[in-house]
């Protein structure tokens, strides 16, 4: 290890040799949240009220209040959001280790099976698939699931019907490898939670939140632009704010790509 | 004989809006007494407890015993016209721009005689007339005089209009489609010649059973409207506040919960998100606009209703969240009724019993069917009231906090 | 049973100096102005200092937020006998029978009585809009008409129940303004005919424009003294020979349809040892025709109801059968506010005095001034009446 791997890092983004592609979507408050059973607690959207626009309130500036639950727009869900992580150490986002941050991506396309059944559910035989073909996915990477469905918008993307949203995840089998076999640093989708839509008639119920944050994983959604990432070679920057016993919070997801020589 | 209010023609865009005048304002404290009885659409004039007569004007002592004790009692509402006029000419601004104004002394009933406005279907001196205590223009209770028998497009008599806030050719916004009212809401105000009924909902992404029911009504159009969003609402102002002149405000936000609860602020936070601020914020994108088109021709801007809870007038524990933040709409809709008075719109607040929907499941009854509570919501728009109430808890609750506060806090939810 | 007496007699008691400051349509100065104005005319005319005024009474709409106490400081005045009427187009009259009893007394010599009102552009709509508390509770609200949509629903019913015309009400109007062209302080030079009258644009129904008195800024005054002090001053005076006041007569009738006289003609009529008939003119309060009218019956000069038959039988011009606000009264001199009911009283005293010029009732000796006011709600609250006697 040496100075040059950064120095190198620095002029191959500054040359265009890696793309920096912005996984998030823009918080607003027309963003869909998740939605819970009305007795229960509901987060809070994003909301944005202003202070002042160069107005009476504040005559040369222009400042707004932010208001939004942590698990708004594109968001990090911490080992403490599930019961299965609660006792878990450094298990909240102002304790979790910094370097857990930045770590490599595995992208499995299955945005064909989700445009035929929204109700699409990955399976250990799609990672199997996946790996034949790009090999085995390596300890303490991201496995993010692309289905495209972040091109979807409001009720679409919501996808809401009278039994509950419809949404593609994983099934409780391939968590309990990805988890177990694979050591994966956390899971990724498109979707507004990294559990299926139906996910909480499965057993366990929520098996992407039970298994990740059970053992100490960690959870993305909302994600945009999987489409521009390879299948592997990404790396993710995904640092989510310092909130005291935080369980998750909206943040910036960058993806790292090296482009493919040319010549 | 009325003539027919006609069809408003869309607005010249060439031709200056008409700033809003009002009648005269000042009134004594004691003539207040009709201010309350017009608000609730009653009937209600001095009585001396001593002697039993009636008088009027409004006065501080009997002038036929000099007693003190002058209450506002119920009063009969028939009179004989004594004599009538046209008034052509006057020095106040805002009768100018109406005149010429009908005028009419009554010898009432209950004995004295009174000025009152003169409906134009009213016969000569001699006729018998129908008196109701109304809220004009500024919203002070005045005198109004009708034919004993219904007469043909009377609600469109100018001076009646004056008097009420009638849907006929108006736009109206019911701000939460989600509402188990607002369909039933609809479907009157199509019925009582609404020209449009703009329905608001939030999160457009989240299907709701009564958006079918809402686009098969003609005239009806389906908007995006978030409460808890100043920026939806800032957005959805900006496209249709200018064509909105009665808002029924129909945001609720029911979750019971228990003042210990650990999670109960977070209900209230809720709650008064939806209700109180978003009071406050639709007050604050539609309330300048429909103000300033108070006078805007013979439709204009005319009335802002709030569905509230009759529990914001006494908590029930039961539902403490949800009383405490119609508490706080009612008194916000007091600072939104001195705002929007200078503009000669009125506010009215509908005090509803629990509605027979899925929040109230465990109430028993009796319940407001929401086909009710919007039927007295129009009657309330035609009357121009500015308090009703509705269904027979919110009659019952009324009652008796007329009679004894202490004793509905006492008992309630017992 | 409440002992009573027969009042006593206004003997020895006179009034002299009529002043009329010439009226304006609108006015920038303050009432104050004109009562200055006023003032310093009864002074030259009585040939004394203002300061030697022992009495004074005031009568205004405008001079607000004045009250009588803060007029004398800023006219420099020290009375002993000091009264503010505000009775509108009763207060001259009212004036005349406190002033009476108060030099009667020797409370005072000489009291000074002044109406002024100033009109500047808003004044008259103001004056309307804060009028009385049930005006501003239970009438103004209704049209904002002023008094003439409320004497307007007094005159309708009286064209109903007595079968008075409009043009009965133009008879009068116009002969008052025949007397009007004969009087160089009237606002009215114009002459009108019947025609004019009847075809006029409408007020407030059956009110038309020529029913209806124009405001504006103006002042009438006079002095009420003992017959010795005038003597002394060597002023030639006029006798009050008898004078009523009564407030807020028949409170149940539903709709005004006479005034306090009926209660008190008698007595005005008995002290003053004279009959109607014996009246060489009368100057009744004409804010509408149908006011004079129904004076005609409750002073005496027919019976309730005879109003309109009684304009038909007679002439109201100068030289008319039943000479009847000489001046052209206020419907055509004008209406200076509170000096509308003081306007009969100097018009009165000049045709006693022989001064009236083109409008002098020849051999005029005897005449009767009425006054009427304050449209506190639906009806005119006060009436009342002097008969006058040349010296």
């Amino acid at each position: 290890m040496n100075g040059d791997i950064l120095a190198t890092f620095a002029g191959a983004l500054a040359s265009g040799q890696i793309r920096v592609v912005d996984l998030t979507h823009t918080l607003s408050p027309d963003f869909p949240v998740i939605v819970m059973p009305p007795e229960l607690g509901q987060s809070a959207p994003f909301r944005m009220e202003r202070i002042s626009r160069y107005d009476a309130a504040g005559p040369a500036w222009y400042w707004n209040n932010l208001s939004f639950g942590e698990h708004t727009g594109t968001h990090f869900d911490a080992p403490i959001h599930w019961y299965t992580g609660r006792d878990l150490p450094l298990n909240s986002v102002d304790t979790l280790p910094p370097s857990d941050m930045i770590a490599p991506a595995c992208v499995i396309d299955c945005s064909a099976e989700a445009a035929k059944d929204a109700d699409f559910l990955l399976t250990v035989a799609d990672v199997a698939k996946w790996e034949k073909k790009h090999g085995r996915i390596p300890p303490r990477s991201w496995v993010l699931l692309r289905t495209d469905w972040s091109k979807k918008t409001g009720a679409a993307y919501a996808n809401l019907l009278a039994d509950g949203a419809h949404t593609p995840g994983p099934d409780a089998e391939v968590m309990r490898f990805l988890v177990g076999e694979r050591e994966i640093i956390g899971f990724g989708t498109e979707t507004i939670g990294t559990d299926a839509g139906q996910a909480g008639h499965f057993s366990p119920p929520y098996p992407a939140h039970h298994y990740l944050h059970g053992a100490g994983r960690y959870g993305l959604q909302c994600l945009a632009n999987l489409d521009q990432l390879p299948a592997s070679g990404a790396v993710i920057v995904s640092a989510p704010l310092k909130i005291q016993n935080g369980s998750g919070s909206p943040l910036r997801v960058l993806a790292l790509v090296q482009e493919r020589s040319t010549g | 004989m009325t003539e027919p209010l006609p069809k408003p023609n869309r607005k010249n865009p060439l031709v200056r809006t008409r700033q809003p005048l009002l009648p005269p304002a000042s009134r004594s404290h004691k003539a207040h007494g009709l201010t309350l009885a017009a608000a609730a659409g009653r009937f209600m004039l001095q009585c001396c407890g001593e002697c039993g007569q009636y008088t009027y004007p409004a006065r501080e002592a009997c002038p036929n015993c000099l007693s003190a004790d002058l209450p506002f009692k119920d009063a009969p509402t028939g009179g004989v016209l004594l004599s009538e006029t046209r008034i052509e000419v006057t020095g106040d601004p805002y009768f100018r721009e109406h005149m010429p104004w009908r005028t009419g002394l009554v010898r009432l009933d209950c004995g004295p005689s009174a000025v009152v406005h003169l409906h134009g279907d009213c016969g000569g001196p001699g006729s018998q007339l129908s008196l109701s205590l109304q809220l004009d223009r500024v919203g002070q209770a005045v005198l109004f005089a009708r034919p004993v028998s219904e007469t043909p497009d009377m609600e469109d008599d100018p001076q009646w209009r004056e008097m009420t806030a009638d849907p006929k050719y108006r736009r109206v916004l019911i701000t939460d489609g989600r509402s188990p009212v607002a369909v039933a809401l609809a479907i009157a105000l199509k019925k009582a010649g609404a020209a449009k009924v703009f329905v608001g909902v939030a999160d457009r992404w989240k299907p709701f059973e009564e958006q079918k029911a809402l686009e098969a009504i003609e005239g009806v159009e389906i908007v995006d409207l978030d409460l808890t969003s100043e920026r939806s609402i800032q957005e959805l102002a900006m496209d249709i506040g200018a064509k909105v002149e009665i808002l029924i405000n129909t945001a609720d936000h029911v979750r019971p919960t228990h003042l210990f609860n650990a999670g109960a602020i977070n209900t209230a936070r809720e709650a008064m998100d939806h209700t109180a601020m978003g009071l406050m914020r639709l007050a604050q994108a539609f309330g300048p606009v429909m103000r300033s088109r108070g006078a805007d021709g013979k439709t204009g801007a005319v009335a802002w209703v709030n569905v509230l809870s009759v529990h914001g007038l006494s908590n029930v524990p039961q539902f403490g969240v949800h009383s405490a933040a119609h508490a706080a709409c009612l008194s916000l809709s007091q600072w939104l009724r001195s705002e929007l008075r200078q503009g000669g719109v009125r506010v009215i607040n509908a005090f509803t019993g629990p509605l027979d929907t899925e929040w109230f499941q465990t109430v028993p009854p009796p319940k407001v069917a929401p086909k009710v509570l919007a039927d007295a919501i129009m009657d309330g728009l035609k009357r121009g009231l500015e308090d009703i109430y509705v269904g027979d808890v919110a009659k019952d609750i009324e009652a008796r906090l007329f009679d004894n506060p202490k004793a509905v806090e006492r008992e309630v939810g017992q | 049973m409440i002992l009573s007496r027969a009042r006593q007699s206004y003997d020895g008691v006179v009034l002299a100096v009529p002043v009329t400051v010439p009226y304006q349509r609108y006015s920038i100065e303050t009432a104050h102005w004109w009562m200055g104005k006023a003032l310093r005319a009864l002074a030259e005319g009585a040939g004394v200092s203002h300061r030697d005024f022992d009495g004074f009474s005031v009568s205004s709409f405008t001079m607000g937020p004045d009250s009588a106490i803060a007029l004398t400081q800023h006219f420099g005045l020290t009375p002993r006998h000091l009264d503010h009427v505000p009775m509108g187009g009763a207060s001259g009259i009212v004036s005349i029978r406190r002033a009476a009893r108060a030099v009667q007394a020797c409370d005072a010599d000489i009291v000074a009585c002044v109406a002024a009102d100033t009109n500047q552009v808003d004044t008259f709509r103001k004056t309307l809009a804060n009028f009385s508390r049930f005006a501003q509770d239970a009438s103004y609200p209704y049209g904002a008409g002023g008094p003439n949509a409320s004497f307007a629903l007094i005159a309708r019913h009286y064209m109903d129940t007595f079968g008075a015309t409009r043009e009965d009400f133009g008879k009068l109007c116009v002969a008052q303004r025949d007397n009007a062209l004969k009087n160089p302080h009237a606002l009215m030079k114009k002459p009108l005919t019947l025609e004019q009258y009847l075809s006029a644009r409408p007020i407030a129904e059956p009110f038309h424009l020529f029913d209806c008195v124009m405001p504006c800024a103006g002042a009438e005054a006079f002095l009420v003294m003992r017959e010795e002090t005038a003597a002394s001053l060597g002023l030639p005076f006029v006798r009050l020979l008898s004078v009523i006041e009564r407030h807020n007569a028949f409170p149940g009738d539903p709709v005004q349809v006479r005034g306090g006289w009926v209660i008190d003609r008698d007595e005005l009529y008995g002290m003053a040892d004279v009959k109607p008939d014996d009246m060489d003119f009368v100057q009744t309060y004409d804010d509408y025709a149908v006011i004079s009218m129904m004076q005609f019956e409750d002073l005496g000069f027919c019976a309730k109801g005879e109003g309109p038959d009684f304009v038909r039988q007679h002439t109201f011009t100068i030289d008319g059968s039943f000479p009847h606000n000489t001046s052209g009264g206020q419907l055509s001199v004008g209406q200076a506010g509170a000096a509308g009911g003081h306007l009969g009283i100097t018009e009165a005293m000049r045709q006693l005095l022989g001064v009236a010029g083109g409008t002098q009732v020849e051999g005029a000796k005897l005449g009767l001034v009425s006054g009427f006011g304050m449209i506190n709600y639906d009806r005119g609250l006060a009436s009342a009446a002097a008969i006058l006697a040349r010296a």
